[in-house]
């Protein structure tokens, strides 16, 4: 499978990143590169496999459902680029 | 100020109780030899008044006969835990000025311990790359040179490179890395020290910027295994914060250096001898076998049969949980915001402006193969392919204690090699990611040098949780290969 320059375009859109046409020519290549790679999984036998998604086999542990942390918006704020009135701040949403 | 640079972890912690010197003096030391380094560009951000002010509370607990086990020790941190108050950046443009409410857990344990904080050292963009070439920061320098080969400069490995190049250089006594798909231990490799990622679950990743939460794994880089026991002792332990850490309480791992590895079996999987292989990496490993045989150990032929396809599992696997990962880097919350129009378009040119070529690459890659239509045929299908990589470990496991093999392909290579093309770089990890995808935990330690006297490393795997094993095979080999070259480069002088 090949990716061409109008799907890279649309996964970059998801993505959300800004891509311009060079930089579209250039993430093609690379990408078809690396997804030619990972191509030869294919010839790898499945049947019957599950899927691993966790190492450790163990199972997420449970806690009492109450809050135990927060009640210091100054602190979650800090690092905010824009802010206002003790909230994030961002571009206008709704005109 | 060279002698108390020459000393290892263990014999300033030695020093230090014995009251043969002092933190304030040791890190005096390494403040000095930062700045005699900083062509290495090791160091994101130096933080010499913190470590001043931290290791004068040291000296005031050692002078009690009180202290922990790494007290008055002056240490770097990876940029990728948060530390706080201190910029955080994990090498990307878009954290810039991102200065964390909160300590990440293991640094808060190495703080705990008596750790003293020299500052904050250079990696690949968010942990992406196996030769520190993209970081936003530059590019880190490998104090080690070829001999004869003048003044070309090599990389340190990847992505934890600023650790490597720091401890090898003595810019630190010892560093926190992390090892995504051989991040502690190819680095340690090419810079000629000892670099451990325990088991997955052994260290807490809270605090830690994540790429790959599967697979994310911090452990100490160190100039000697003993060293590396006493650190990782330090980092490790269960963290409720991190619902992946194990819940198990964390050995005395400088104990588990008897020397005696004798009985014990030594697995050598026969598909680690890849085309191309430099045959001084194969006379290498056939020397490090021998080495642990003279022990006592008895080595045994097996078999990883599914070992050739980890590489293209891990570039599924690790680019999707990263795209996941870094969804969260929007302008929003922290570090850069590129401003835009709209919200979407703020979004935009902030990834677009913040994040580099390589990073930006592994969003893409991952983006797609987790989009509608692929999954099953992408990650699906690693994600079984994992299944069988962990299960040829197991199988591997019944018949040995523990495993040997290179650690990379080939020694450290000149900044501006393998960059025309990613899977050449990706290429770097073969022999570090299986062990990822399978969570266990594996050290690499110097052995030898290359014909152009650039430092090689071995690599001991050992099963979950036995990290105990993986180290005294480790310091064994370590004694037995009485590795004791020096870089090219070294703080403070030979």
């Amino acid at each position: 499978m090949s990716l061409d320059k109008a799907t890279v375009a649309k996964i970059a859109h998801l993505a959300r990143i800004k891509t311009d046409d060079a930089q579209l020519d250039a993430m093609v290549g690379d990408l078809n590169t690396i997804l030619g790679f990972v191509e030869q999984l294919s010839e790898v036998n499945t049947d019957n496999v599950e899927p691993l998604a966790s190492v450790t086999g163990h199972g997420l542990p449970l806690r009492a459902d109450e809050v135990t942390d927060g009640a210091y918006p100054e602190r979650v704020l800090a690092n905010a680029p824009d802010r206002a009135h003790g909230y994030y701040a961002v571009p206008k949403v709704v005109e | 100020m060279s002698d108390l640079l020459s000393l290892s972890l263990t014999e300033a912690r030695d020093a230090l109780k014995a009251k043969k010197t002092s933190s304030v003096e040791l890190t005096e030391a390494y403040i000095g030899a930062m700045e005699a380094g900083k062509s290495l560009n090791a160091f994101i951000t130096e933080t010499p008044d913190k470590a001043r002010a931290m290791a004068k509370a040291s000296d005031e607990k050692l002078a009690k006969g009180e202290g922990g086990a790494m007290e008055g020790l002056p240490i770097g941190i990876k940029d990728l835990f948060c530390t706080q108050g201190v910029l955080t950046s994990a090498a990307s443009h878009i954290l810039d000025g991102f200065k964390p409410e909160y300590e990440s857990t293991v640094s808060q344990n190495l703080w705990n311990a008596g750790g003293v904080m020299l500052g904050k050292l250079n990696l690949d963009e968010f942990a992406m790359g196996s030769a520190n070439i993209t970081s936003h920061y530059g590019p880190v320098e490998n104090p080690w040179r070829r001999t004869g080969g003048g003044n070309q400069k090599f990389v340190p490995g990847g992505s934890s490179g600023g650790s490597a190049a720091a401890v090898s250089g003595r810019l630190a006594i010892a560093a926190t890395g992390t090892d995504t798909g051989g991040s502690i231990r190819q680095p340690a490799s090419f810079c000629g020290i000892v670099g451990i990622k325990p088991t997955y679950g052994r260290c807490s990743r809270w605090g830690v910027v994540a790429f790959a939460s599967s697979l994310d794994q911090a452990g100490p880089l160190t100039r000697t295994v003993s060293d590396a026991a006493l650190m990782l002792g330090a980092m490790a332990g269960h963290d409720p914060k991190d619902s992946t850490s194990a819940d198990l309480a964390v050995p005395d791992f400088e104990a588990a250096l008897t020397g005696d590895i004798r009985g014990m079996k030594i697995g050598i999987p026969k598909e680690y001898r890849v085309d191309g292989m430099p045959e001084e990496i194969d006379a290498l490993w056939q020397k490090g076998a021998a080495m642990l045989k003279d022990a006592g150990a008895e080595i045994v032929d097996i078999s990883l049969p599914h070992t050739k396809y980890a590489l293209p599992t891990y570039y599924i696997i690790a680019p999707a949980e990263a795209s996941s990962n870094l969804a969260r880097y929007d302008g929003v919350r922290y570090g850069l915001r590129v401003d835009g129009d709209s919200l979407s378009e703020m979004y935009e040119n902030t990834r677009a402006e913040g994040f580099g070529d390589e990073v930006k690459r592994r969003i893409l890659i991952g983006t797609y193969v987790l989009s509608a239509g692929y999954y099953d045929a992408y990650y699906l299908k690693a994600q079984k392919v994992r299944a069988l990589i962990q299960k040829d470990f197991n199988d591997a496991y019944e018949q040995v204690d523990a495993i040997l093999t290179p650690t990379a392909p080939s020694a450290a290579f000149a900044i501006g090699e393998n960059q025309d093309d990613p899977i050449k770089m990706y290429l770097n990890d073969v022999f570090t990611v299986p062990a990822s995808l399978a969570g266990l935990p594996g050290i690499s330690v110097p052995v030898g040098l290359s014909g152009d006297g650039l430092p090689l490393g071995l690599q001991i795997l050992g099963k979950a949780f036995d990290e105990q094993t993986v180290l005294k095979v480790g310091h064994v080999l370590e004694q037995a290969a009485g590795f004791d070259a020096l870089p090219g480069f070294l703080a403070g002088g030979k």
